[in-house]
Parts: C-alpha cells; sequence; structure tokens
C-alpha cells in the first residue's frame, strides 16, 4: 500500500497528518506553521502559531494577542518526527518558505514568494525538495517584471512632474509589504511622504527592522496646501472615498504586477500603473521550480490550471489544489480585509 | 512613430480629460503633416485594410515568443487584447525606431501584397526592433481597431485647440470618404474645397435619453413629437445627380440599398435628408430582424430586395436646394421636408415621412408613447419646435422617450472575460430560461453591460470560485445568481436555440433576493412576442 502524502490539502489548509500542523490554514486549526503576515495567509483563530521571528511582530499587530513561536532561518524544529524549517521566500518583511521532511521526504510550501532581491525582505532561498507547492499568481508568460530600481526611478520622476504640476501625488499599495518597500525607494529630496492610517500603523511595526524614510499620518488636521506636492502612500481601498478629497487636485497610481494590463489600470479609473510586484513573474516561476529540483509540483493559487498544463507539458507532475489565498488579487481588489483609517473611522456619517 | 507611441503612452498614464486633450493639442502642434493625418484617420477608426489575418499573427507572434500556441491564446483570453498581448509576450526589447507613423502606415499598405513569407519576416524585424509603446502601436495598426479611450470627440477638440479652427466644422471635414494614404494635412483640414464636399454627410445630431417627467420640458406647444424608429439611423445625400447614404457610424451604405437609387430623378439635387432605413416587407414595417438580412450583405442579390424591400423614413431636412439649413428651426425644416416628401411621394419611390403626432397635452404624448410597440416603434423622439440641428450628443432640443424595456428574471449560465477596461474580469454573460418539461435551463440572451464596477466584480470573484467546466475563454457555473434581463424587441427566431430573438438585451438589476427557481421560463418570454 502506497503511503499517504506528507501534505494533502483538505477544507482546512494544507495539513501534515504525521505532525497535526496546519500550513498557512483557512480555518481555525490548533498547530499552524505561517508563512507571512498576508490576511490569506495567516488568519485569526488559530491555537498555536510557528513563524519567522521577524513576522512576530506583524501577526501580533494585526490578530492580535496570540500564541505565537519565532523561529530563525534554517532552524530545524522536530513535531513528531517531522523535520520542520524556515527559509527566506523574498516576498515581504519576515516571508518564508516552509521546508517539510520525514523519512528522507522533503516537500517545501512556498507561501508566496519573488526572486528579486528587494533590500527590503531577506532575498530567495533554493531549497532542493522532491515536491515543491508553489503559488503562481502571476503564472503567464505576459508577465515580465523590470528590475526594481527602474520602476522606482519612474515613481520618483513622477511624483518629481506631479509636483512641478502642482498635484499630489497618490499612490496605492497595500499596507503590508508594498507600502513599505515604495516607502523605502521614494526620494525625500523630492518632498513630503504621507501616509494612510493604515499604512502608517504597520509601517511603525516594521521600522525597527527596516530603515524607511519619514512619513507623516494624514490626520484631520492635516492641511491641504501642506499635501500639494506631496506624495500620499494610500491602500487600494482608499481609491474613491471621502478621505481621498483632501488630496485635489491629485493624480493617482498603482503599484503591482496587475498593472502589467492596461485594461486593470482603466477598470479602476487609476491614472498610472507602475508594474511592481512582491510576486514571481513567468521567468521567476519557472526558474524558482527548476532550481528546487522537484519532480512533483502543486500549484495553490493564481493561473493553476494554465500554469501547471505547461508544467506537464515540460515533464513535471504538475497538478492544481483549490486553496483560499488570493495572492495578489487579494492586494489590489482589497477583498482580503477593509483597511479603515482608525484615525477617520468616527467621522463617518454612519457612526455618528 | 517614437512621436506617436510616447502620445499613447502619455494618454494612457492619465484618466483625466484634460490632460488627456492636452496631450494630443501638443501631438498636433509636433508632429509632421503626413504623420498628423494618420493620427487623425487612426482616432477616428479609419484604418488600413488588415494586411494579415490574426492567426497568422498569433502564430507568429508565438513562434517569436518561443510558447505553445495553446498558451499564447489562453494568454490572449486574460489580457482581452491581441496587439497587447503580442507586445507583451514576445521578449522584452530597449530598441527604438526612427521611422515615422506615415512610413510604417505605407510600409502596411505594402505588406498586403508580399508573399506570407515576407509578411512574417516583416513582423519579425519589427516586433523585435521596437520597444514595448511602439510594439503595441504597432501591432494595434495592424489588427485594426484603435480604442484606446480616446472619442473622436475628444480628438477633434485636441485639434481644434491646435489649429484654431472650430470643433463643429472639424468635426464636419473630418467625416465621410477620405483616404489618409491619399490626402494632405492641407487638403483634410486647411483647405476649402468645395467638391470635395460633394458626397460628404453633416456630423449627426445624437438625442439624450429624457430623464425627467416630459412635462418639465415645458410647454407642451413648444415640441414636436414622433416615433422612434427601430432601423438604420442615415443621412441621404442627393447633390449633383449622385446619390450617397451614410449611416451613423459614418459608413457608406449607398450599394446595399439600390432601392434609393430611384431618388435620383425625383428628389432634386442639392438635398440632405436624415432618416431611418426602415424594414418594409408586405407593405408594412418590420422587425430589426428582417433587417438582418440586409445589413450584413457587402453585394445585394437581385432577390434580396424583393424579398426584404427597404424604406426611408425621413424626418429631418438638413440642406435644401444646395444651401445647409441646420440653423433654421425645426419646424421650418419640417414644413420643406413635408413639401418634399409630398411632391416625391409615388408609391414605387420608398420615401416615407416621419409623422408629427398630434396631441394638446403631455399626458397625450405620454399615451402615444404606450401605443409605440404596436406601430413598431421603440418609443418617442422629443424634438423642440425652435431647434437647430447640432453637432453630436447634444443636451436640451431633443430627446429619446422610449417605452420601457420588456423584462425576464434569468439564471447566468456562462461567463467569458471581458476585453479593453474589463480585461481579466468575467463580464461577458450567458443566461438561461426553464424549460419546465425538460427541467433544464435554455439559452435564451448574451449581456454584458447594465452592472456597476462593484457588482462586476463581485460577480467575477463568484465565478472564479464556481466554475464547472471550461471550454476555452467559456466558463459553464452553477445556476444560482438570476438577473433581470431588459430588452427593446422581441420576434420569433430559427436561428436561436430558445426560439426567441431578442433586440440589445442587457442586465437591468442583480435579482439576489431570488433564487433559481423563480427565474421566468421559455413559454414566459414567448407570451411577450407580439401576436
Amino acid at each position: 500500500m502506497m503511503n499517504a502524502p506528507l501534505l494533502v490539502f483538505n477544507e482546512k489548509g494544507i495539513y501534515c497528518e504525521q505532525a497535526k500542523v496546519y500550513l498557512d490554514p483557512w480555518k481555525p486549526v490548533d498547530h499552524a506553521i505561517i508563512s507571512h503576515g498576508h490576511a490569506d495567509h495567516s488568519r485569526w483563530g488559530h491555537k498555536k502559531y510557528i513563524t519567522h521571528h521577524s513576522n512576530v511582530p506583524i501577526i501580533r499587530h494585526r490578530l492580535g494577542e496570540i500564541v505565537v513561536t519565532g523561529k530563525e532561518w534554517n532552524e530545524t524544529f522536530t513535531i513528531n518526527g517531522v523535520k520542520f524549517s524556515l527559509h527566506p521566500a523574498g516576498h515581504i518583511i519576515g516571508s518564508s518558505q516552509i521546508r517539510v521532511e520525514y523519512k528522507g521526504e522533503v516537500w517545501v510550501f512556498t507561501g508566496d514568494y519573488k526572486m528579486e532581491d528587494d533590500g527590503v525582505a531577506v532575498p530567495y532561498e533554493s531549497v532542493k525538495c522532491h515536491s515543491f507547492i508553489t503559488e503562481c499568481t502571476f503564472g503567464l508568460p505576459a508577465f515580465k517584471w523590470v528590475p526594481q530600481d527602474q520602476v522606482m526611478a519612474d515613481v520618483n520622476n513622477w511624483w518629481q512632474q506631479n509636483r512641478e504640476d502642482g498635484r499630489t501625488s497618490v499612490l496605492f499599495g497595500y499596507s503590508l509589504g508594498k507600502a513599505q518597500r515604495l516607502l523605502k525607494y521614494l526620494d525625500p529630496s523630492i518632498g513630503k511622504i504621507y501616509t494612510h492610517g493604515a499604512i502608517e500603523n504597520m509601517t511603525e511595526v516594521l521600522r525597527p527592522q527596516l530603515s524607511m524614510p519619514e512619513t507623516i499620518r494624514v490626520t484631520r488636521d492635516t492641511k491641504k496646501d501642506d499635501l500639494k506636492g506631496s506624495i500620499v502612500l494610500a491602500p487600494p481601498s482608499a481609491q474613491g472615498t471621502p478621505w481621498i478629497r483632501k488630496m485635489v487636485p491629485f493624480v493617482t497610481a498603482s503599484a503591482s504586477g496587475w498593472m502589467t494590463f492596461r485594461g486593470a489600470r482603466r477598470r479602476r479609473a487609476i491614472d498610472k500603473g507602475f508594474v511592481l510586484s512582491d510576486h514571481c513573474d513567468w521567468q521567476g516561476l519557472l526558474q524558482a521550480i527548476e532550481g528546487t529540483g522537484c519532480e512533483k509540483v502543486i500549484c495553490t493559487h493564481g493561473y493553476t490550471e494554465i500554469f501547471s498544463r505547461f508544467l506537464r507539458e515540460k515533464g513535471y507532475d504538475a497538478r492544481t489544489e483549490e486553496t483560499q489565498y488570493e495572492g495578489e488579487i487579494g492586494e489590489l481588489e482589497a477583498k482580503s480585509e477593509v483597511e479603515k483609517d482608525p484615525e477617520l473611522v468616527e467621522k463617518t456619517p454612519e457612526n455618528l | 512613430m517614437k512621436l506617436f507611441a510616447e502620445l499613447i503612452r502619455t494618454l494612457d498614464s492619465t484618466n483625466k480629460t484634460t490632460l488627456k486633450v492636452e496631450a494630443l493639442t501638443r501631438y498636433f502642434e509636433e508632429a509632421s503633416d503626413k504623420d498628423k493625418v494618420w493620427a487623425i484617420a487612426i482616432l477616428s477608426h479609419r484604418r488600413p485594410p488588415r494586411p494579415v489575418n490574426t492567426t497568422l499573427l498569433r502564430e507568429w507572434a508565438t513562434e517569436l515568443a518561443n510558447i505553445p500556441l495553446w498558451l499564447f491564446e489562453e494568454s490572449y483570453h486574460i489580457v482581452g487584447d491581441l496587439a497587447e498581448t503580442i507586445a507583451l509576450i514576445i521578449p522584452a526589447s530597449d530598441a527604438s525606431s526612427d521611422k515615422s507613423l506615415n512610413q510604417f502606415l505605407q510600409e502596411i499598405i505594402e505588406l498586403k501584397k508580399l508573399p506570407e513569407s515576407e509578411k512574417k519576416e516583416y513582423l519579425h524585424k519589427n516586433w523585435i526592433e521596437l520597444n514595448y509603446y511602439e510594439r503595441f502601436v504597432f501591432s494595434k495598426l495592424i489588427t485594426g481597431s484603435f480604442r484606446i479611450g480616446v472619442s473622436q470627440k475628444l480628438m477633434t477638440r485636441a485639434l481644434s485647440k491646435a489649429t484654431h479652427i472650430d470643433e463643429d466644422i472639424l468635426a464636419y471635414k473630418l467625416m465621410g470618404n477620405w483616404e489618409p494614404s491619399k490626402i494632405s494635412y492641407t487638403q483634410l483640414i486647411l483647405e476649402e474645397n468645395e467638391e470635395d464636399y460633394l458626397s460628404k454627410p453633416y456630423p449627426f445630431y445624437l438625442a439624450y435619453a429624457l430623464e425627467n417627467e416630459a412635462q418639465e420640458l415645458g410647454d407642451v406647444s413648444d415640441w414636436s413629437a414622433e416615433h422612434k424608429w427601430d432601423g438604420i439611423r442615415s443621412q441621404v445625400i442627393i447633390r449633383n445627380n449622385e446619390l450617397f447614404v451614410w449611416s451613423r457610424g459614418e459608413e457608406l451604405v449607398t450599394d446595399k440599398y439600390p432601392e434609393f437609387q430611384s431618388f435620383i430623378n425625383t428628389v432634386p439635387n442639392g438635398t440632405v435628408m436624415d432618416g431611418e432605413i426602415l424594414p418594409f416587407p408586405n407593405g408594412e414595417i418590420g422587425t430589426f430582424n428582417d433587417l438582418q438580412t440586409r445589413i450584413g450583405r457587402k453585394t445585394v442579390s437581385k432577390a434580396l430586395p424583393e424579398k426584404t424591400p427597404v424604406i426611408l423614413k425621413v424626418y429631418d431636412l438638413l440642406e435644401w436646394n444646395g444651401k445647409d439649413i441646420r440653423n433654421s428651426s425645426y419646424k421650418e425644416r419640417r414644413e420643406l421636408l413635408k413639401i418634399l416628401v409630398k411632391d416625391v411621394g409615388t408609391s414605387e419611390i420608398p420615401l416615407y415621412l416621419s409623422k408629427n403626432l398630434a396631441f394638446n397635452t403631455w399626458e397625450e404624448v405620454a399615451e402615444e408613447r404606450q401605443r409605440a410597440r404596436e406601430e413598431r416603434s421603440e418609443g418617442l423622439m422629443l424634438k423642440k419646435l425652435d431647434s437647430p440641428y447640432l453637432v453630436g450628443r447634444k443636451k436640451g432640443d431633443w430627446w429619446k422617450w422610449k417605452v420601457d424595456p420588456l423584462t425576464v428574471d434569468a439564471v447566468l449560465t456562462y461567463a467569458m472575460r471581458g476585453h479593453g477596461r474589463r480585461s481579466n474580469l468575467f463580464t461577458d454573460y450567458t443566461f438561461g430560461l426553464w424549460d419546465k418539461e425538460k427541467n433544464e435551463l435554455v439559452t435564451f440572451a448574451k449581456a454584458y453591460s447594465g452592472l456597476t464596477d462593484a457588482e462586476f466584480r463581485k460577480v467575477d470573484a463568484w465565478i472564479k470560485r464556481n466554475t464547472l467546466e471550461r471550454f476555452g475563454p467559456v466558463r459553464s457555473v452553477t445556476p444560482h445568481h438570476v438577473f433581470e434581463i431588459a430588452f427593446e424587441g422581441i420576434a420569433e427566431s430559427k436561428r436561436h436555440k430558445s426560439g426567441v430573438a431578442t433586440r440589445f438585451p442587457r442586465i437591468l438589476r442583480w435579482r439576489q433576493d431570488k433564487k433559481v427557481e423563480d427565474a421566468n421560463t421559455i413559454e414566459d418570454l414567448k407570451a411577450l412576442i407580439p401576436k
């Protein structure tokens, strides 16, 4: 009789029966190993969390009082004979791949990851394995990233130009990860950098781990004149809300892998799109898979059917598993969590 | 090409009309005359004939990208635009071409004549040697329609700013049949040349839908009302013993309607009429379905006009005795038109007057509207008696007052990704109604408008999680959601699985309060067909 696979996909998440542990579960469980702090991967309600120590402050901030243990990179911990270790995924600060080994068989679950060293997250490290569970958010050959320094030069030029035209630049990016990456490379010599409350709170959590330019929180007392010519970092969910009216006259931009598509930008009525992603592009995914030396590939979210078919044609044993991870779709549509600026919550008419 | 690609890049970097107009104006100030003519042509949807069919384009791009063809196809369905897919999928390049837009277009025109192998060589060479935006523009020029979020109106406004020529005059100059490869910028825009105007139609005056109560338009005696016919809006020109028939889309369709040749000797030269081409089988107005057989045909057989004859219902007169009378009042123009039709009117000549209705109160107008379907019209047109014939869509003097649409509640059964700004989003839906006997859903209509962006996003997310089967770009979904579908007209049809054809179906609202079993049946739909 064949042994049951080391990791299986059930209704709660990716499960290791031998260790009775879940990886990034989407329903409450007893023991969860968490790849990174985005809402679709680190959910509320587990009894015990294990994650990289640099992710601990992030999930504490997001989930409140939880029981969590922080681990080092490459630190092996054994649960009922199964060896686990965390390895950098390069996605956002504290993001890990999770390596699982039992009786010589090795599986790696990537969570979300990217190949480019962005100078913010510890860069992706290739881990040899037999089975590779990968995201493929951008698993289409249409996705090709340009190097970060080029994109950030474009962002800074855009800001400079808007400033000269007397406009405020409003740049949308998810409050955890993308916002800090943008912030790190914004050129503070151009002007002042303002932040939406949700981004400011997360940035405060991460400042001990990462040096970033100074930011000013947009509050009720922020003067319209001060904002003029400045850049404002805001979560995508802030688009079209009353909050943004303070920035008039403004131009908007979004930084996301989805900005590859002209239609994606036009549909959201955003002025400018910068193609900047914390996920792998097509070549990145293929490189990563090749680097692991794996035979089996399981695609969890993104263009899974298309990507796994391509891998099968290349000779991999590749398949798709349904999960509840959203990748950058969640990031852009802000479906995973409605980010409200705590400063302004009480001001909305519904709350009066 | 650099300048034009840069223009497209700039237009792509803003969502604000004023900035778009600024960028276009700058382009018209800086570009060479030859390039300008092409830019105007492209942005008013005139393009050279497609030199390569899209199947070959896909194959050749796929080869260069070194991926399997199916992967190109999948990518295309997601990107939602062929030229954009090509530009994205071919290995990136920082190269840039010094050739002008005009040179590229001349080459593309010549390309049509070349053998296939040379076409392929030409495309491969250019794809590699262009950067992303140049490649995108180049591929767009080859694939055709250049819809990039700039309307002809916006382009005309910018041209007006650059040339200081009035927008309406420019709109008129740009109408009709001109070939960008043959005409110079001076001829097209700057010169006054009477001969050129022989075939030229006037810009159509378009109405908005009535938003408020008709009473709010003021004194009923200031207004006229007539039926809003459901055919092809057309301008018919008789000048110099020649006939020109223009559709609303600025397409010259003279040859499709040989019946109208009889106007040449009966309608005086120097006449331009605005009216509706309508099907007229058995001596009465038919359905839009009847007209379909006439629209698609490039060549018209002898039998076709006998089987499905058409007539012209005229409602306005724009030129009379060679004089542009658009600034006269509607009332005056109508008086002249009445005399014209009366003089011409014999049973042999398919020219009919769209009659003004008689009424004394808004209530009576409203009653006429209720009877519209019996008259095979879509509702009423309200026109102010003292109004001139304006250019384009303007509010105030003309209003469409359509009858309320017919509606049914139908179940979402299939979905496909949209195009353009809806790329990568499932927005094109197929709807089914119940066949009670077989207890199954029968497809009855496709619709892809009527929901808000937020609703589309919700339905899209639901579709992605509730897909049953995939057939290429189409997904079947669990029957679950009910939508109220509105349509303008309905007729029996052998071509449709349901046996019914609906006119202009669209989503009226998402009925989240209804369950699938509450949706209507095919029998309910058939009951709406006028007897």
